[in-house]
């Protein structure tokens, strides 16, 4: 690992040959001694980058492919990640954002409950699953690609945003079991959705105005990031799939009680 | 056996099993330093307790013999060993595997090849010579106590035991191999020990396994594996795709992909929907999933499966485990990981996360 220091707040740490250990306490030690940008070369595979991490004001470049469980926990940096990254990012993520420019492994934005995670390319299987918003934070997952089966799994609060750019025809734009489970939140789909990918406990409707001007704050956002176009990406029509109730499984374990209260 | 398990019993850290495998399609022989490299990139995902390696086109001088990796508790055991081999095979050679003293690998077995053919009078009618071999080694699995067959196909070896991947690797020399098809494994054991013979990969005859996640329906498979004279004595789930791929393909005469559909058939809603658009298709998964039933592996896994024309990765049907394949002029690859391809591949043509069910197959050219 070779670290250079750049200017007063930067440093360009080449990654090669390193392991995830080393890398994430040479990330630790730099951002404890007031280092705010950190470029990071040569990454291949190193797991936990930004794992934890605090600061609204730091700011981490990643070129080569980001390990799992990237930006884990994380609270507030932005991390910029300039090819393709592995599974788990955005694990129980607080705050902050990630940018992904090429694609995403499974298990994408798990549990996340803050901040934005924006992929330009496609996802695996069960990306955003059990997302929440919490305590007056909602978390923003986009995916400019195509999504695998089970996006956004019991679904508790927070915004997915699947646009399904550049797809191949006949290619369906998201797997199946979308939204099983789903009790809070909101999946926006650009284009349509076929009807049997579709949990049991999702509705389809049109957008509202809200729902246009949560789409605009954010999509404007995703296209300043990766450099698209706003008006292409809102060229194509949307959908909205919200939780058609609050608690989808409550009358499974609730039964036994139900009776006495007459229900 | 068992005390080899607690040999290892100690505590280690959770984490995953890693599997990498890359064919050269145009049978094109590399040197064992790119699995190693790629796989130990992996190192993380296994924790110590099994490491191992299938390569293909080892022993061309040999390539006509059936190559025979014994593991040995101990060397007093090789009489009995032999005593079954010599009954089914004349040996054309035999020889220990070279083996380097590593300070990280105590305790190893020993491990002998023996490169033989089939006595002719010893195989039974309605048999062939692949019958026959995979008789010997139930034979030597069942009936010789503290040894195991680790490979039996020819001009092809596995290489495995208890241990981080770079020390197997040390203790087997595995850079000096040169192969046109080369699998790797490290491994996290979940519900079976570590130890020595439950390292990965599992073979029977060419057939080389590496999987990642668990096979849950171990029990069923066993069952109706035993009944056509398959003996699970590996105590490892993996052990039954090994044995039911060989069943479906050189005994059934499965085609490769319809072998696939058998292990992770699609769902029946899909087979359903299927119906309208290609009904012939539709009615051959129907067929294959009743009358395969007791082969379908259920539980979460990500497979390589090796053989002397091919390398196929797959995943059950939701995709409970990583897969990931790239490709660069004839060179397929499938890791558990991306940048456990792009360690070895700097610049790959095409990068992919393959769907679930749906096999990744990477087939040696005719003629090669």
């Amino acid at each position: 690992m070779k670290v250079i220091q750049l200017e007063e707040n930067a440093v360009d740490i080449d990654a090669a040959s390193t392991h995830y250990r080393d890398l994430n306490e040479e990330i630790n030690r730099v951002v404890n001694e007031g280092v705010k940008h950190i470029i990071i070369r040569n990454v291949m595979g190193q797991r936990f980058i930004g794992a934890g991490l605090q600061g609204n004001d730091i700011r981490i470049d990643i070129h080569g492919v980001a390990g799992n469980d990237l930006a884990v926990f994380m609270d507030g940096p932005t991390i910029e990640v300039f090819d393709n990254s592995q599974d788990g990012g955005g694990n129980t993520m607080n705050a902050g954002n990630v940018y992904i420019h090429g694609h995403a492994g499974d298990v994408c934005g798990y549990g996340m409950r803050g901040g934005r995670f924006f992929v330009l390319g496609d996802v695996g299987y069960r990306v955003g699953i059990h997302m929440k918003a919490y305590m007056g934070k909602t978390p923003v997952l986009i995916i400019g690609g195509t999504a695998g089966h089970f996006l956004g799994e019991y679904m508790a609060g927070g915004i997915i945003v699947l646009l399904g750019m550049d797809k191949r025809p006949g290619q369906p734009i998201a797997g199946d079991y979308l939204g099983t489970g789903m009790h809070g939140g909101t999946i926006f789909v650009r284009g349509e959705v076929d009807d049997r990918r579709i949990g049991k406990e999702v509705g389809i409707e049109k957008l509202n105005d809200n729902d246009f001007l949560i789409l605009k704050r954010e999509l404007s956002e995703f296209s300043k990031v990766f450099h698209l176009s706003y008006d292409e990406i809102m060229s194509e029509p949307f959908v909205k799939l919200f939780p058609k109730t609050h608690r989808p499984y409550g009358p499974l374990y609730n039964s036994r009680w139900s009776w006495q209260r007459g229900g | 056996m068992i005390e080899g398990y607690k040999r290892y019993n100690d505590p280690r850290d959770t984490s995953g099993c890693g599997l990498v495998g890359f064919i050269n399609r145009d049978g094109k022989r590399v040197d064992g330093s790119h699995i190693i490299k790629s796989l130990c990139l992996m190192k993380d995902r296994g924790n110590g307790l099994g490491a191992g390696f299938a390569a293909y086109g080892i022993y061309p001088d040999m390539a006509d013999f059936y190559a025979i990796h014994i593991m040995m508790d101990k060397p007093e055991i090789k009489p009995d060993v032999e005593k079954v081999l010599f009954r089914f095979f004349n040996v054309h050679r035999e020889e220990e595997i070279p083996t380097r003293a590593t300070p990280f690998i105590k305790n190893p077995p020993i491990f002998w090849r023996y490169f033989v053919e089939p006595k002719n009078e010893c195989i039974l009618t309605g048999e062939d010579e692949d019958g026959l071999v995979v008789r010997a080694v139930m034979s030597v699995n069942d009936n010789v106590s503290g040894a195991y067959v680790i490979s039996s196909g020819k001009n092809m070896g596995a290489f495995k035991g208890v241990g981080e991947p770079a020390d197997i690797a040390d203790f087997f020399i595995i850079e000096d191999y040169k192969a046109y098809i080369w699998m790797g494994h490290t491994r996290f054991p979940t519900n079976t020990p570590g130890w020595w013979g439950g390292a990965h990969p599992f073979t029977i005859l060419d057939w080389a396994i590496v999987h990642n996640g668990e096979i849950t329906s171990y029990g069923t498979n066993r069952a109706f594996l035993e009944m056509y004279g398959y003996k699970c004595t590996l105590l490892t789930d993996t052990e039954v795709v090994a044995y039911a791929l060989d069943y479906l393909i050189r005994q059934q005469k499965m085609p490769l992909r319809a072998a696939f559909y058998a292990l992770a058939s699609p769902f029946w809603k899909d087979i359903d929907m299927g119906l309208p658009d290609d009904r012939e298709f539709s009615e051959a998964l129907r067929a294959i999933r009743i009358q395969y039933g007791p082969l379908l592996l259920n539980g979460p896994f990500a497979i390589l499966f090796g053989w002397r024309n091919g390398l196929v990765g797959f995943n059950d049907r939701i995709k409970l485990r990583p897969l990931f394949a790239g490709e660069k002029d004839e060179t397929l690859y499938m890791a558990s990981e991306e940048a456990t391809i792009r360690e070895i591949c700097a610049k790959p043509d095409r990068l992919w996360m393959p769907r679930a069910g749906e096999p990744v197959i990477g087939m040696l050219k005719e003629g090669t």
